[in-house]
């Protein structure tokens, strides 16, 4: 370690002041923190390509469907990822998403609220409901687990609690029922290019009904938004100052603050980030289903904080990246669907699952300490 | 002389009913390398976070550039241009070096809903800034965990003095380093004091202290022993103040009184040791 200072030792050669040489490409490659999650997504493909189904699995209709389980969850693994950078949990998201969609389905049921109205409720809520998790957090000091575990309770009661109240049910169906809407609505359940998979389908080269609709009528909505999330939460975090930030923050906060770095704020807005992606969730899901139930989202905060930590976020915060959690998200929905498609007895799953944790972080520890240099990991 | 670029006038901390420090009176100039020597316990950790903004003085006054001033916070001292490297040295181990240098006071560029933060320029500005004082970087995006003691120590002064800086702290910088590292380090303090930086350079080691030291101040259970310029005090005689002579001398006698028993009764000391 010592005569790393003096020479350019095994990583580099030892002129100053030049652009690195192209060579070192590949070992930078594999120091990024995703690195890992990249190659397993890679390993789980050929894992399942080699497995009985694949021909299912990986047919257009197929991949869709294992694209929209990872689109789901890679929305809420995103925000979580970027609250984890910062050092914070929220596992309060599974039963915002239960809240969110049941506040859309009371304001447009019983309240009569157009559905735009009732989505920007929602919106509302959940911007009051992370800032409520993230001033608590900051202004406590207590960990944000134990605070955003007694968020994740007060929710889901609530949600239960006024549905019964107010319904008598605990479900709330019919949303999209007379709402003359479809414009709103098909922001979240509709599809796009369904003029290009029309044409694929008039050409012969994908599956179609017997009336001519193309079996999958296009790429749908959800999967659109989760790369638009992806993609602005990649630009905040590397791009940006806010990134900079958020690093920062979860790096250690104590020198952040020294220095000047509005940590409170950052901690804050970024659990209000996290409501806000369980609520997109959340509408996506109403749209797509037409209808509310208070149990949904459960045990998603969970998922996302996994698929974040397979993409090599580090749990204790500082490190990592967005396209990690969009990896861990890919191998989450690959290996749900691979597993059904195979015919392997989907009770296999969680322990999968378990094992793939298991790995990830294994192999993020590993990637940690190259990336701090051999040894000096803290 | 000019106004000092950094006095302290009778500054007295008090926690509760514990003195840490009492009537301390310290001049700093422009240029020159003012050492605080002092073993565990004479107060320098506490006349750094006062220095630093981080403890307000119970009594007594600050002064920069002949004017009282007083710091609300760390990062009001740092806009009056006290630069304070802590041991911890205000880094985040895995960040990268421009990311860290930049921490806090980012480059921007472009226009507000697209304002990004400027990394060419960050890296590009972080590798000159260092090799200004003759730091050679290789990769400015490297992780400041990558980098050894003595580099992170660097990095760390470099920074204090690219943002202007007019007085250095630096709170133990070498303690925690082999030789060669605190060398290095040494070299980049006597850099920053042929800048015309103050340099506030605290330490109990008056082996790295000595070489590169102007003025040495020094502390013994919360009170100034006495101010003195390089030519008026030897090493030795420094060495002494600071441990309080008397209390080593009687220290020595103990020990050789110990030793001596030791030496006459071998086994009973033997069976002592192992229960």
């Amino acid at each position: 370690m010592a005569e790393v200072g003096t020479t350019g030792s095994s990583k580099r050669r030892g002129e100053a002041d030049e652009r690195l040489a192209a060579a070192g490409w590949l070992t930078r490659l594999l120091r990024r923190p995703e690195a890992g999650a990249a190659s397993g997504l890679v390993a789980t493909i050929i894992i399942f390509a080699l497995l009985p189904g694949a021909s299912a699995l990986y047919s257009l209709q197929g991949s869709l469907t294992f694209l929209t389980l990872s689109a789901e969850l890679g929305i809420i693994a995103t925000a979580a990822a970027l609250l984890i950078i910062a050092g914070e949990f929220d596992l309060s998201v599974g039963s915002m998403i239960g809240f969110a969609g049941v506040v859309i389905g009371l304001t447009v049921r019983h309240l009569d609220f157009p559905l735009w109205g009732g989505i920007l409720s929602a919106f509302a809520v959940a911007i009051a409901v992370g800032w409520f998790n993230g001033f608590v957090v900051v202004r406590t000091r207590l960990p944000s687990f134990i605070v955003t575990l007694a968020t994740l309770f007060i929710l889901r009661g609530l949600s239960v609690a006024i549905t019964r109240a107010v319904t008598g049910r605990t479900q709330i169906p019919y949303i999209l029922d007379d709402v003359p809407d479809p414009g709103t609505a098909s922001l979240f359940n509709g599809n796009v290019l369904t003029g290009l998979f029309q044409w694929m389908g008039d050409l012969g080269w994908i599956a179609t009904r017997s009336d001519g609709v193309p079996f999958v009528p296009g790429i749908p909505m959800s999967i659109v938004w989760w790369i638009g999330v992806t993609v602005v939460a990649a630009y905040v975090l590397t791009q940006t100052r806010f990134g900079n930030w958020i690093y920062a923050a979860g790096g250690d906060p104590e020198v952040a603050r020294n220095v000047g770095v509005p940590v409170s704020r950052v901690k804050i807005i970024l659990f209000i980030g996290t409501a806000c992606s369980a609520t997109l969730l959340a509408t996506i899901q109403v749209m797509d289903a037409g209808s509310a139930d208070t149990l949904r989202g459960l045990l998603k905060e969970f998922e996302a904080i996994i698929a974040a930590v397979i993409g090599g976020v580090l749990l204790t915060g500082g490190y990592g990246t967005v396209y990690g959690a969009m990896f861990g998200a890919l191998i989450f929905g690959l290996v749900q669907m691979g597993i059904f498609f195979t015919g392997i007895d989907t009770d296999w799953f969680k322990v999968f699952l378990g094992i793939v944790i298991l790995i990830a972080v294994l192999v993020n520890n590993y990637i940690r300490a190259k990336a701090l240099g051999e040894g000096t990991a803290r | 002389m000019t106004a000092p670029a950094m006095e302290l006038r009778k500054v007295t901390k008090r926690f509760g009913s514990v003195i840490a420090l009492r009537d301390v009176d310290i001049q700093v100039q422009p240029g020159e390398v003012h050492c605080l020597l002092g073993d565990n316990g004479a107060g320098k950790s506490t006349l750094i976070k006062i220095l630093s903004g981080v403890h307000r003085p119970t009594e007594g006054e600050i002064l920069i550039d002949g004017r009282p001033v007083t710091f609300r916070n760390p990062r009001d001292a740092q806009e009056r241009g006290i630069a304070t490297v802590f041991q911890d040295l205000g880094m985040i181990p895995l960040m990268s070096i421009s990311r860290n240098f930049f921490l806090g006071r980012e480059p921007l560029r472009g226009v507000f809903p697209f304002r990004r933060f400027d990394k060419e320029r960050a890296n590009d500005t972080a590798r000159q800034a260092m090799a200004d004082i003759g730091i050679d970087v290789r990769d400015p995006t490297q992780a400041v965990g990558t980098l050894s003691g003595g580099e992170r120590q660097s990095v760390a002064i470099a920074r204090a003095i690219h943002f202007g800086a007019k007085v250095l702290i630096l709170d133990e910088p070498t303690s925690a380093l082999g030789v060669h590292q605190a060398a290095m380090v040494l070299k980049f303090i006597i850099e920053a004091r042929l800048r015309g930086l103050a340099v506030i350079f605290i330490s109990h080691n008056i082996h790295h202290a000595y070489p590169v030291g102007d003025v040495f101040t020094l502390l013994n259970r919360g009170q100034n022993q006495g101010t003195f310029r390089k030519s008026e005090i030897s090493r030795e005689e420094v060495m002494n103040i600071m441990s309080g002579g008397e209390d080593l001398r009687s220290l020595e006698a103990e020990i050789e009184g110990l030793l001596a028993v030791i030496a006459d009764n071998p086994g009973g000391s033997n069976a002592g040791a192992n229960p």
